[in-house]
């Protein structure tokens, strides 16, 4: 049997939801409470990497593959460039151009929300792709366990 | 709260004491897991939030894939030839470095109360300018996005370098020859007359 | 004064597991004190007694915030460093991994072509 055993399954069942819903909450209010994209997408990948330890490497890499884990981690970094590079609409480079309101409010401040959603992505689908090449990819270069283990 | 500073900093040091002498390898993964706990408390009393909870998953994260990756492969300690040598010199550089880092620490201002020349300028205009009610997230994000475009790009270098150590197999298959060949051609690709040069040019061309 | 002493034992703990240990796991675990430490210095340089964190509430006078609350600059310096050094902990852990697929071992001392 792939995974762990049948509590761990069951209990991971509950809670990754709970997970994904805290790191993504994390990443959007990052500008009100503390916390950040960072932090929030570090969260994410926990979730995933959970996963990966609970039902096996099949599960998690079905869900997202490192194919596309790398593309999303490029993409949130050229979001990321993107968005600094629209500060030339205003005159300089990462300036704020979307105009703020009422200081605690979600839509508060500019750009700062959607720089912390490109980090976020980045650094979700980065550590995400790093933990599977280091414990299952390593696995297959070093040909010490066979590749139906897990 | 000073106590509890004391308190918290000598547990890291016991910690990292365990981590670094423990002969089992996975329990020195552990200790030093428990050492990135307590400092995370540290910081979350220092007044830092945002450090404690990106410090927490962090810790985690270094934890799982230590322990995942290297420990579940190997455990055997090493127990055979300790080089005395080089455990005497680093201790009398370190007992060195203490010293002299105790008389560089006078010239600091004490603790608990910092020259905030910047930091005040920050706090003062930070929530007017960028509507960011977090003063560090809005610092980071706004006054010095530079600093997180950088990080960024050292994220994704570190990651690609990762990739590429870790790739099983070159792209190109092993039975594939070169194409181009490099230095002098052997006898039988060199044009034996004229013709043949034209041909091979007009079919190139 | 005393507590920035601490601080650069631990720093000092991190420093002596990376040079005296011959084991490849118990050197990254060196590196990775060695990086607690310097974070936690820099936080402590910018804490002020008694404050409360720079996170304006609503509710709050502005000129109290600012009074009371610690430096939040050196918290952004560290933000990124934290997540730098994770990633720079997992290129870490790919080289020695590459070392284990060679040698078969983490001991340095058995590592020959790596000897001066």
């Amino acid at each position: 049997m792939e995974g762990m055993t049948f509590i761990v399954k069951t209990t991971t069942k509950l809670l990754i939801g709970i997970i994904f819903l805290f790191g993504i909450y994390i990443t959007f209010y990052g500008h009100l409470t503390p916390g950040g994209g960072f932090a929030g997408g570090i969260m994410l990948a926990c979730g995933m990497i959970l996963m990966t330890l609970a039902f096996g490497k099949r599960m998690s890499l079905g869900k997202l593959s490192d194919f596309y884990a790398s593309l999303l981690d490029n993409l949130g970094a050229f979001t990321f460039w993107t968005i600094a590079m629209l500060g030339y609409i205003g005159g300089y480079f990462f300036m704020n151009f979307i105009e703020k309101s009422n200081p605690f409010g979600l839509l508060s401040s500019g750009t700062i929300l959607t720089i912390n959603i490109a980090i976020g992505v980045k650094v979700f689908a980065s550590v995400f792709a790093v933990f599977m090449a280091l414990t299952i990819f390593g696995r297959f270069v070093s040909g010490l366990i066979s590749e139906d283990e897990d | 709260m000073l106590f509890l500073f004391y308190t918290l900093l000598i547990f890291c040091i016991i910690g990292s004491i365990i981590a670094i002498e423990a002969r089992n390898i996975l329990a020195s993964v552990i200790s030093a897991g428990v050492v990135g706990m307590a400092l995370s408390i540290l910081f979350l009393f220092l007044g830092a939030p945002d450090i404690a909870i990106t410090q927490v998953v962090v810790e985690i994260i270094v934890l799982i894939v230590l322990i995942r990756s290297t420990v579940s492969l190997d455990n055997t300690a090493i127990t055979k030839h300790r080089d005395t040598f080089a455990i005497l010199s680093s201790l009398i550089f370190f007992g060195l470095f203490l010293v002299f880092a105790f008389m560089a620490f006078q010239g600091l201002p004490t603790f608990g109360e910092p020259i905030m020349s910047v930091g005040r300028q920050y706090l003062e205009n930070s929530v007017n300018q960028t509507g960011a009610s977090n003063v560090v997230m809005g610092i980071l994000m706004d006054y010095r996005a530079y600093d997180t475009l950088g990080e960024a790009t050292v994220i994704f270098t570190a990651i690609l370098g990762a990739f590429v150590v870790l790739r099983a197999k070159g792209k190109k298959k092993k039975e594939e020859s070169d194409k181009i060949r490099v230095g002098i051609p052997e006898k039988e690709d060199l044009p034996m007359s004229l013709d043949q040069i034209e041909t091979s040019s007009d079919s190139t061309s | 004064m005393l507590i920035y002493f601490l601080n650069s034992i631990l720093f000092v703990m991190g420093l002596y597991c990376l040079i005296a240990k011959k084991h490849l796991v118990k050197k990254i675990i060196g590196m990775v004190i060695m990086e607690y430490a310097i974070n936690l210095f820099i936080i402590l340089l910018g804490y002020k007694k008694g404050g409360i964190p720079p996170i304006l509430l609503p509710g709050m006078e502005k000129s109290q915030f600012v009074q009371q609350s610690v430096d939040p600059l050196p918290q952004v310096l560290v933000l990124t460093s934290i997540v730098i050094g994770l990633s720079v902990m997992a290129l870490m852990v790919a080289i020695s991994l590459r070392l284990y697929e060679k040698y078969k071992t983490f001991d340095m001392s058995e590592i020959r072509r790596l000897h001066g």
